[in-house]
């Protein structure tokens, strides 16, 4: 389509933190009407440039324009007042309050008194126009996480954004409420909005996007005209420079069970219960775990990395039972665990790092012995990790919390798989991560199901599941619905299980 | 224009710089208040200097104020590093003061009554510092009120003790029996109070430094208090480390009542402490939690009370400059904070 003049263009775009520059001469610009894709790797700088337009950063050099106009943006005040609105990776809601009462902080009425009446109107309106329903009475606190998007949306235009920027939104999404996203988004757009939109998952941003903007280490490194008619590895070599295959998964020769649930059920403490669940992994095999988040992998997760009891049912790790449930327990029978949560459950953000990568085993030999630390060892260990898994940091002194998601989750993942666990729980395995790091995080699950561990990985990314699982188990409701082969299995058989529509298979 | 920036790193020197600056800032602000009442700054700090600092009596005497802070500042920030917000050393003080006031009071050698005053005022005060952890870790009771409640109770309690049963009834004041002359603590220096209890002191706050830093023990603090979810994630007891903490930190408070007691009141009466509870919060903010911090930090506070005092005498301003002194410097210490998260940076004026 030929393009109107742009909405909003950043050009020569310079911001560096300290040595690091986290962009270079980047130029950008987005149409009204036009929904930009932006690219990059982790850490490339993709939200950095869009802090710098909504004005959290200054740039270190380079402009802004506004329908050609330069303007200079020096808060988030400025950008809203200049039509800009920001949904960031982590919401800026106020839990208490309101979903009307969040709409309208900041925003007086005529008389300065807040308008309650105006804004019901503009939030149905907003609603029937874009399908973003919300009901305007229930606190923040009620909301699931994808509503509270709704709202950060909504709040946007309610404050009359004409660009919409959206730090991957949809890293926190169920795959069907990503559709609902995606439609909201067009309509928007169809109204002469722009919108720039990240993530890394790129056959969204094949199916959403007008035009995409790739960067690399903080400058652009190429555009894409058409995304729609463009493959998924020809943007991802855009994004790292080479080519990223996706690893193959050769046929797998299973072994005795390493780890079983029979009959597990939990309370409902926080989140759906576990009803009645039985499973088996054996050694050298990947069982997945597909589900719509919310129907009871977190408490299957807690269960089997020892953080939560169940009331019902027995579990064994490499033939031993299962007495404690406790974190020290399942990991001396031999589970490693990589939990979903990396920066709240995983890491502690704002000690070393090396003090993270031996949390779980500081009690140990290897960490210390009679109550004292052996900061050598712990510091040896931590170096050693680095090194193997290419972790990029300054060092094991670094602030773990300073990493970026890829090479927190590399951490993570090598503090478990140094003590070569019999069997390995993962929940989301490559969430946020961008493709290179997904592609590195599936290699060593490959290598460790060649090397007979036992893995389970429970996700909601259906494809990744389909690339890495032998089998797929569905959980609807707190039950195991059906297990699938995955040479059995498609996305749309997949996908109707999880709606609980099929029984056994 | 000005705004803060996040920063993700926070340069090492900044630790030292902090509390320097704080301090400066402190003196700045107070020169007003000894301005407004009418004396001359630079006389005012300069008496007060020379009073706490300016020769080897008076440094004696700033230690021996010294000792006590230490052990609230060491207690306050082992807690702290938890996030076990106790701020009942003042009450733990006190119960520990008590409790060796009435060990001491025992005839028995002098050596073991001091080993047995150190212990049951450390028991005393790890006591007291079990309630507000236990309320909190079972009940989710909020440990800044609970912890602060108790002082006043434990500060009645102290009351109705040496109003009452302990009450001196020769002379009718309100004071305990005093302890054994054997149970007070040797003088180190002939002429001087400098008394044992303060190189005890001295000693526990690398001790303490080392449990935070070297032992599995200081580790599980240190993670229970930057992120308890992930301490439980990889299996640490975090209500059993909030326990530990609290009854390390009680029983630190609990040794400064024993120094007071053993080594400078030997008996126990109503203002035994001028608030060395409340003082350790602001060493310990001072010190940015760490032990070692503690001790110039508690030497600076005490050096602020003693020359406040000679002041006072000399120029006429209220010794109770020295309150506002130390208020000033927490508040100071609390902006300063704001540095090791943000920096300032300048954004050009508006177009
Ligand atoms: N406040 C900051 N201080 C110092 N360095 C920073 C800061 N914010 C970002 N960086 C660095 O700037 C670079 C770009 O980071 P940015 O967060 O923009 O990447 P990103 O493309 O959004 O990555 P991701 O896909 O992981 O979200 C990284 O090297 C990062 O470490
Ligand atoms: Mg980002």
């Amino acid at each position: 389509m030929p393009l109107p003049a742009p909405l909003i263009e950043m050009r020569g775009i310079t911001k560096r933190f300290g040595a690091v520059k986290a962009n270079e001469a980047v130029d950008l610009s987005v149409a009204p009407g036009e929904i930009l894709g932006l690219l990059g790797e982790n850490g490339a700088g993709k939200t950095t440039l869009m802090n710098v337009l909504f004005g959290a950063y200054a740039p270190d050099a380079g402009e802004i324009l506004i329908q050609g106009q330069p303007v200079r943006i020096t808060s988030s005040a400025d950008a809203l007042a200049a039509g800009i609105g920001m949904v960031h990776q982590h919401f800026h809601l106020a839990p208490r309050l309101t979903v009307l009462e969040n709409l309208l902080i900041g925003i007086p009425g005529k008389t300065g008194r807040i308008d309650r009446a105006g804004g019901l109107a503009r939030l149905a309106e907003i609603g029937r126009q874009h399908g973003l329903t919300l009901d305007p009475n229930l606190p923040v606190s009620a909301l699931s996480v994808g509503e509270q998007q709704r709202l950060e949306i909504v709040k946007a235009l309610f404050r009359g954004a004409r660009l919409l920027i959206l730090d991957e939104p949809t890293a926190v999404l169920a795959p069907s409420e990503v559709d609902g996203l995606f439609s909201a988004l067009r309509s928007m757009a169809a109204q002469g909005l722009g919108i720039i939109f990240i993530s890394h998952k790129l056959n969204e941003v094949r199916a959403l996007t007008h035009r995409c903007t790739v960067l690399r280490h903080g400058r652009v490194a190429g555009r894409v005209d058409d995304p729609a008619n463009t493959t998924s590895s020809e943007m991802a070599t855009l994004m790292c420079g080479h080519e990223i295959v996706p690893p193959a998964r050769g046929p797998s020769t299973p072994g005795a069970a390493v780890l079983t649930l029979d009959g597990i059920s939990t309370s409902k403490h926080s989140g759906t219960p576990l009803r009645d669940v039985s499973l088996a992994v054996r050694a050298g095999e990947i069982l997945g775990i597909a589900g719509v988040s919310g129907n009871g992998q977190r408490a299957l997760a807690e269960v089997i990395s020892g953080t939560r009891v169940p009331d019902a049912g027995q579990m064994t790790i490499a033939g031993s039972k299962v007495s404690r449930f406790s974190p020290r327990e399942v990991q001396a029978l031999g589970l490693g665990r990589i939990p979903e949560d990396r920066m709240t459950t995983g890491l502690v953000t704002n000690l070393p790092l090396a003090d993270s990568m031996v949390l779980p085993r500081i009690g140990t030999a290897a960490f210390s012995s009679g109550g004292l630390l052996k900061p050598d060892a712990i510091r040896a260990f931590a170096e050693a990790q680095i090194n193997a898994y290419d972790i990029r940091c300054p060092g094991p002194m670094t602030r773990a919390g300073a990493l970026s998601g890829g090479n927190l989750q590399k951490a993570l993942l090598a503090r478990e798989l140094a003590f070569d666990p019999k069997v390995l729980v993962v929940s989301q395995p490559t969430r946020g991560l961008d493709i290179g790091a997904a592609r590195f995080i599936h290699e060593k699950f490959l290598d460790m199901r060649a090397k007979g561990c036992g893995i389970i990985v429970i996700g909601e990314d259906l494809e990744e599941l389909l690339v890495l699982c032998d089998r797929i188990a569905v959980m609807y409701e707190g039950r195991i619905v059906g297990t699938l082969d995955s040479a059995d299995a498609t996305v749309a058989r997949l996908g109707l299980m999880m709606t609980g529509a099929e029984g056994h298979s | 224009m000005f705004r803060l920036e996040v920063r993700t790193s926070t340069p090492a020197w900044f630790n030292l710089a902090l509390p320097l600056l704080a301090i400066g800032a402190t003196l700045i602000l107070c020169s007003g208040l000894i301005a407004l009442a009418g004396a001359g700054v630079l006389e005012a700090y300069g008496v007060m200097f020379t009073a706490s600092l300016g020769d080897s009596y008076a440094i004696t005497e700033t230690m021996v104020r010294a000792a006590p802070m230490i052990f609230t500042g060491l207690a306050v920030a082992v807690a702290f590093r938890a996030k076990f917000w106790n701020i009942g050393a003042e009450g733990q003080l006190l119960a520990g003061a008590v409790a060796s006031c009435f060990v001491g009071a025992i005839p028995m050698p002098g050596p073991l009554a001091m080993v047995l005053m150190a212990l049951a005022g450390a028991a005393a005060g790890a006591a007291v510092a079990l309630v507000p952890a236990t309320l909190r870790v079972k009940f989710k009771v909020d440990d800044v009120v609970s912890s602060l409640l108790l002082n006043s109770v434990i500060y009645y309690a102290l009351m109705a003790l040496i109003e009452g049963p302990w009450k001196d009834s020769f002379s009718g004041y309100p004071i305990s029996p005093p302890i054994e002359d054997s149970a007070n603590f040797p003088v180190l220096l002939e002429g001087t109070r400098l008394h044992l209890g303060v190189v005890v002191a001295l000693i526990a706050a690398p001790l303490i430094w080392f449990l935070i830093v070297r032992t599995t023990l200081g580790f599980r603090i240190r993670v229970t208090g930057e992120n308890p979810e992930a301490a439980r994630y990889g299996g640490i007891h975090v209500e059993r480390v909030l326990i530990s903490t609290a009854l390390l930190s009680g029983a630190l408070a609990g040794l400064a009542g024993v120094g007071e007691v053993g080594g400078v009141h030997f008996q126990v009466m109503s203002d035994i402490s001028p608030g060395y509870g409340y003082s350790g919060i602001v060493v310990a903010m001072l010190a940015r939690l760490n032990p070692l911090g503690v001790v110039p930090a508690a030497i600076f506070l005490a050096a602020v009370m003693t020359g406040a005092e000679a002041m006072s005498r000399a120029t006429g301003v209220p010794a109770f400059l020295s309150d506002v002194i130390q208020g000033t410097a927490l508040l100071a210490m609390l902006v300063a904070l704001l540095f090791t998260a943000y920096r300032i940076r300048r954004v050009g004026a508006a177009r």
